[in-house]
């Protein structure tokens, strides 16, 4: 399996933007999540919305990257919440508690069997 | 204690004061020429010998041919005297209760001047009567004065300069055998710890500045068992590591012609006592243990007694005997204990125990028998005894000795249950480059595909895998693609393990890492990153690391299912 390289694409308006992401979400994705953030900002919307769901691995140093945009968000009074995450990372998300900070929404059961192509990590 | 200069021949054209016009430089670079020869100083604390002036003066001869040793103690008056002179001192006249004096004289030394630079006397100018019978005028001890004040700095310039190159030398001598220390040192570690179902075996051999004399060894015996030593070799440096490979080949051997402890011991001294060297032993603690049964027994030669953590507590297994190479004909007793499942043993060198804090208190033998009370597993203890050791002595701390630990646990938990008979399904390497953990990560997965694992339980080794190996990729390789990380897949009928191996360029793997919370990243009191470990514990049933000082190596114990 290649490793895709990471992109962000920011749409939306001032009540909800949506970043659609896509690729491998690690350390290399430093900077377009940085820029996804700030175009979101940008927008003054109030409530931003991660898509995962052509997201095929996240490692530690991509949820660190989540961290660092929600602890941005949480500072600007804007909520987070992630959408599209295969039921491997909505574990993630729970065991890490960024669930406490963020809503999962697309909520199938932890645990369920999940197709390659959306598994991917 | 001080090296003066040679005499130089009284009526020397060079030291004529008469010469009308004569350039006092010239004159200076002339007579300093032979004293920058001749000055130098000498460590021995003998008394430092003056060069006296030949009584016959013979230019030619007289400037470079064998001079008369004066020595001058450090207690003699002729120093203080010196010290505090304003000018050329006439020896004859000298009235001074002093052996270098009557030494000087007897020398044929007329006229002595102090060379003095930055109030300390560094030297004299040494000179014998005057060719023509006539005593030194004024003109010629104003010169000599002005010569020897413009001369004294430039000696002294001299002198520091060969101070300083003498210690570079020093020092580029005892750095050299340090080097050729350590890597006999290194050459007699051994280069992989045993690979014994049930157990996790970690080792750590940390070399003070000045080497010691430290070694571990485990050695495969009869039976399935592993004869395990820990010795400590008094003195430093190359002896300590010749002493410490002799004796390191002599125990190989004997464990190959006895599986007693104490036997293998009372014949290793034997063969040690005539051959070493004055005021040099060994330490040795031998060890036998049977993997299968967790039972030990070990001998002792004067060695730190092995801890060993039960359900009961901490005991020490207490044997007895003196250090190999003092005394022929010893006896070692034997003692025996058992490692149950879940249990912990520690062996170690003094290293330990003996380091200081910076307020000079001892790390002491009560404070690792309470840190090895908690409940580590595999060489999360190594790791833990390390971390509580420097945070002890401070980051300042200068290793006063080398440091060896051993630790032995026997599994608990799932690997109380025997895996029974292991399949390696892959083993591969690769370049420890950032973005390969995503690699490692596909490659392990494809290796394991055929055994059907639960897609979840699945997803759970590969997060795993790809944390294990990311840790390898940026602590142990750091990021640098000629620093290979080592990768192997195995399968047993109730585990699969994934073992990742790194070279460990930026130490251990701290085992107490700040636990990640959230609350705290999002306050901004912790960094965002941090996660790694703690996925990894997460998402298998079990995870070990093991170090033998030169490498370490994380391994992955997911436990199988029904059906996988």
């Amino acid at each position: 399996m290649e490793i895709v390289e990471f992109t962000a694409t920011v749409s939306g308006t001032a009540e909800a933007a949506t970043v659609r992401c896509e690729g491998d979400l690690n350390g290399r994705a430093d900077a377009a999540m940085e820029a996804a953030y700030t175009e979101a900002a940008a927008l003054d919307a109030t409530q931003i919305t991660l898509d995962f769901e052509q997201v095929g691995y996240i490692n530690s140093t991509g949820i660190a990257l989540i961290v660092r945009l929600l602890t941005s968000a949480r500072a600007d009074g804007r909520t987070v919440r992630a959408s599209g995450l295969t039921a491997h990372y909505r574990q993630i998300f729970e065991i890490t508690r960024l669930s406490d900070y963020m809503e999962i929404l697309d909520d199938a059961p932890i645990g369920a069997a999940t197709t390659a192509g959306g598994e991917g990590a | 204690m001080r090296d003066c200069p040679k005499a130089l021949p009284a009526d020397d054209p060079r030291n004529d004061s008469r010469t009308p016009g004569s350039d006092g430089d010239d004159d200076m670079t002339e007579l300093t020429r032979p004293i920058r020869r001749l000055l130098g100083r000498s460590d021995s604390p003998e008394p430092a010998a003056v060069p006296a002036a030949p009584a016959v003066a013979e230019p030619s001869r007289a400037a470079d041919g064998p001079s008369i040793a004066v020595d001058i103690p450090e207690s003699d008056p002729l120093l203080a005297y010196l010290q505090t002179a304003t000018g050329p001192v006439e020896i004859a006249k000298l009235e001074l209760d002093s052996p270098a004096v009557a030494a000087m004289r007897e020398a044929g030394v007329a006229l002595v001047v102090p060379l003095v630079s930055q109030g300390e006397l560094i030297g004299t100018l040494n000179l014998g009567p005057r060719l023509s019978e006539q005593d030194y005028s004024t003109d010629d001890r104003r010169l000599l004065t002005t010569l020897a004040a413009q001369a004294a700095p430039a000696i002294r310039v001299a002198q520091l300069v060969r101070e300083q190159a003498h210690e570079a030398a020093e020092r580029e001598r005892l750095e050299q055998e340090m080097r050729v220390a350590t890597l006999i040192q290194q050459q007699f570690l051994p280069r992989e710890l045993p690979n014994l179902p049930q157990w996790q075996i970690a080792a750590y051999y940390g070399p003070a500045r000045a080497v010691g004399g430290d070694f571990y060894d485990f050695i495969e015996m009869p039976g399935g068992r592993i004869g395990i030593a820990v010795g400590d070799v008094t003195d430093k440096g190359v002896p300590a590591a010749l002493v410490m490979a002799r004796t390191h080949s002599v125990l190989r051997a004997e464990a190959t012609r006895s599986d007693s402890p104490g036997e293998i011991l009372a014949r290793a001294n034997a063969l040690l006592v005539p051959e070493m060297p004055a005021r040099m032993f060994v330490t040795c603690l031998f060890a036998v243990l049977d993997p299968a049964t967790g039972r030990i027994v070990l001998a002792n030669a004067g060695h730190n007694l092995p801890y060993v953590r039960t359900a009961n507590g901490v005991i020490e297994l207490r044997a007895t005997g003196m250090p190999l190479g003092l005394l022929p004909d010893i006896r070692y007793e034997e003692t025996e204990g058992t490692i149950d499942p879940g249990s912990s043993m520690l062996l170690y060198s003094d290293g330990l125990v003996e380091a200081h804090d910076p307020a000079n208190e001892m790390y002491g033998f009560p404070r690792l028998a309470e840190e090895m009370k908690v409940d580590d597993a595999g060489s999360e203890l190594l790791d833990r005894l390390l971390d509580t050791l420097h945070a002890f002595t401070g980051p300042d701390w200068e290793q006063e000795d080398d440091i060896t630990l051993v630790t032995l646990r026997r599994a608990a938990g799932v690997s109380d249950e025997p895996h029974g008979e292991s399949t390696l399904l892959t083993e591969f390497s690769v370049p420890g480059e950032e973005g390969n953990e995503r690699l490692v990560m596909d490659r392990v997965a494809a290796a394991v595909e055929h055994l059907g694992l639960q897609p979840a339980r699945l997803e759970r080794l590969k997060t795993a895998v790809s944390e294990a190996a990311m840790n390898a990729i940026e602590y142990g390789s750091q990021g640098r693609p000629d620093i290979s990380v080592e990768v192997s897949v195995e399968t047993t009928p109730r585990a699969v393990v994934v073992r990742i191996t790194d070279q460990a360029l930026s130490g251990p793997v701290p085992s107490d890492a700040e636990a990640p919370d959230i609350d705290a990243k999002l306050a901004g009191l912790q960094k965002p990153r941090g996660w790694g470990l703690f996925l990894i514990r997460a998402m298998v049933d079990e995870m070990d690391v093991t170090t033998d000082g030169t490498t370490q190596t994380v391994t992955l114990t997911l436990v199988r299912e029904e059906g996988e």
